[in-house]
């Protein structure tokens, strides 16, 4: 067979051993041929991958970090990012003094309405809207690796729309709960509905759960639809409206906890699945075949994917584009490995959301836009830009 | 074929014993035996339909075998673990999918898998890994590329390199050939056959029974989920055995490079109805 010998050119080592053999790492190009007579490059050449988590992870918190503090001084009272990190100062060292520790108080550089506009206002309002944006982008980044389908986002098992059933029965319909519980509990009945009709057949395929959650969400729509047609007027009516499109307007630091808590711990977790997500990139034959349990790996990452955005969305509303959005743009720019790709999705998409958030309650200030408005305006853009420079590329 | 190992012989590396599965009322595979023994390599031959997927999905753990054990370096791989079991057992799918925006690297990188802990990141082994598997199956000019542009041939070379990066006692292979030109069909099974010299045992669904007499230290012959002949293909694929499974006439040639098949269309409707009946005959018995 004369293809023999065109192997033996190709690899001559393998054929004269017949046996694997350990090599060292760094032949990364391609021009450099198996002769081992010709000098390598050592096993600095590889390192490159690691390297750039490395790189991209600490810039997209430094971002994170910037972004908080310059968003804190956007708005109608001027405050300075040195009055703010004082006054932080001033708190921590108070809140130690009340604990009986022996420090000085340093006095607070804002006044006491400023201080609150700062403490009471924005602050928690921004942190909210970081949570919310780092673990939408999770989710939508787990969410399109398990269904394997890029358009998918973590509104995908109609959890967004079970939410905004039981807003509009708080807020139209006069149910005597407070409204993050009422949304968290229809996005739970959502979701739900949307697993035992998708596991009916027994087997939890990424299609069935698609088209079952599609069909969950447009019968909560409706539903949600026919009660504003039917019963909302005025500011009842603006107030449903607000949270439909998704809003971080008048956030408090309970909110911050329930999505705070939310997002930290669900999302260590699902940073857990990192490698396991990875193995479903050539579907569900061959995740087994890397040793995934393929069905129990997808009902408990939909399971937490979906209670995470159920207790994203009691406290913002469906805010839409991230979770589908960032996901895509850090892929393209870091490629398509979970372990990396979600806490770099995670850390952009709390900063995109911090700025999608001040933007909505600055331009057309003293009026609020929503932020949904402000994340496809942003998004839609941005995404355009990625697929015509990764066409380029490619 | 016996699925229980000859304890005097050479002991399997895997063998699967009475696999059946069926969907509802439907019967796949009908209590089938294989065995894959080190460094040989084992074909799978039958007509589409015939169970050859089913028959290396269950081997892999994607399917559950309705009745029937597979047995991996003598434990029953129920009670292995399925991290443990992909540590030993690869497989290199029949379609290797064009749409996954991943570099050559992380797709060879998956075959690391099971031999990771969940938060780790890539050992400098398994960096190693990636170059010599790559270079194993001929394709380290291939590292840098993006797996949504290569060729089939590429594609199928590259998915080699995973599979082999996992490491595996035994290499499951769904139709290796199928898809490449001439060319790359010689050279994937060039490389299968280097695989099992290295002392990996191979078994392989494949489609044609020409290139399966040549590679294959044994074959097995599926037909409506039952296997109706094992052994050597000088041995099985008799003329007899080829006209009543796939319906053409079939002749051994004696050619420089060794024996080789040589099929034509059967004449008379008579002949083919015969070597059928033969057939039911002894699937009957």
């Amino acid at each position: 067979m004369t293809r023999l010998d065109v192997e033996a050119a190709r690899a001559p080592q393998e054929l004269r051993s017949g046996a694997p053999s350990a090599r060292p790492a760094g032949a990364t190009s391609a021009a450099a041929g198996p002769d081992p007579a010709v000098p390598r490059p050592g096993p600095g050449a590889t390192p490159r991958r690691p390297g750039r988590i490395l790189l991209w992870l600490p810039a997209a918190i430094a971002v994170l970090v910037v972004s908080l503090l310059v968003s804190l001084t956007i708005g109608p009272a001027q405050i300075t990012v040195a009055e703010i990190v004082g006054s932080a100062w001033h708190h921590v060292l108070a809140w130690l003094h009340g604990l009986g520790l022996g420090v000085d108080v340093p006095p607070n550089p804002l006044t006491e309405i400023r201080d609150a506009i700062i403490w009471s206002g924005r602050a928690p309002r921004l942190a909210t809207g970081a949570f919310v944006g780092a673990g939408l982008a999770l989710c939508g980044g787990v969410m399109q690796a398990i269904t394997r389908n890029p358009l998918a986002d973590p509104y995908l098992l109609g959890v967004s729309s079970g939410a905004a059933l039981g807003a509009v029965a708080v807020l139209l319909l006069g149910l005597g709960l407070a409204l993050p519980v009422a949304a968290f509990g229809g996005a739970l009945l959502a979701l739900g509905a949307t697993l035992a009709l998708a596991g009916l057949g027994g087997r939890l395929s990424p299609n069935r759960t698609v088209l079952a959650g599609i069909a969950v969400a447009q019968a909560c729509s409706a539903l949600v639809s026919f009660t504003i047609f039917a019963g909302a007027r005025g500011d009842a009516y603006r107030e449903i409206i607000n949270w439909l499109m998704g809003s971080l307007a008048g956030r408090t630091w309970a909110s911050v906890a329930i999505a705070g808590i939310a997002t930290v711990v669900i999302g260590v977790v699902l940073l857990g699945f990192g490698r396991t997500l990875d193995a479903f990139a050539f579907g569900d034959t061959s995740a087994a075949s890397l040793g995934v349990h393929v069905v129990r790996t997808r009902w408990v990452l939909l399971t937490l994917t979906a209670l995470l955005t159920g207790a994203l969305v009691s406290v913002s509303g469906a805010i839409g584009f991230v979770g589908l959005v960032l996901p895509h743009v850090v892929r393209l720019l870091i490629g398509g490995r979970h372990l990396r790709l979600l806490p770099v999705a995670a850390f952009g998409g709390a900063t995109f959301l911090i700025w999608a958030d001040t933007a909505a309650r600055t331009v057309f200030a003293p009026q609020e836009v929503p932020v949904g408005i402000l994340t496809a305006a942003i998004g839609a853009p941005v995404f355009a830009w990625l697929l015509v420079r990764s066409r380029r590329t490619a | 074929m016996s699925g229980a190992p000859d304890a005097t012989v050479t002991v399997a590396d895997l063998w699967a014993s009475e696999l059946r599965y069926r969907i509802n009322a439907a019967e796949i595979l009908g209590g089938v035996d294989v065995s894959v023994r080190a460094g040989q390599i084992t074909g799978v031959l039958g007509p589409n339909g015939s169970g050859k997927s089913t028959l290396l999905r269950l081997i892999v753990g994607a399917l559950v075998p309705s009745s029937g054990h597979v047995h991996l370096l003598g434990r029953d791989v129920a009670r292995v673990g399925r991290r443990e079991r992909a540590r030993q057992v690869a497989f290199v799918e029949q379609e290797a999918h064009a749409e996954v925006d991943l570099p050559v690297r992380d797709v060879v990188l998956l075959g690391r898998t099971p031999h990771r802990p969940v938060f780790s990141g890539d050992s400098a082994t398994d960096l190693d890994l990636v170059e010599s598997t790559l270079r194993r199956a001929g394709a380290l000019e291939l590292a840098d590329r993006a797996y949504a542009t290569l060729s089939g041939g590429e594609k199928q070379r590259v998915q080699m390199a995973r599979a082999l990066a996992q490491t595996p006692r035994v290499l499951l292979l769904d139709e290796p050939t199928n898809h490449l030109d001439v060319a790359a069909q010689l050279q994937a099974l060039t490389l299968v056959r280097e695989v099992a010299a290295a002392g990996t045992g191979v078994l392989m669904a494949i489609h044609d029974l020409a290139h399966a007499a040549a590679v294959c230290d044994d074959v097995l012959v599926l037909h409506e989920g039952l296997v109706v002949a094992a052994g050597p293909p000088r041995e099985v694929l008799t003329p007899g055995l080829i006209a009543a499974v796939y319906g053409v006439h079939a002749e051994w040639v004696d050619g420089e490079h060794g024996a080789a098949l040589v099929f034509s269309p059967l004449r008379g409707e008579g002949t083919a109805h015969h070597h059928r009946a033969m057939l039911a005959e002894s699937l009957r018995r």
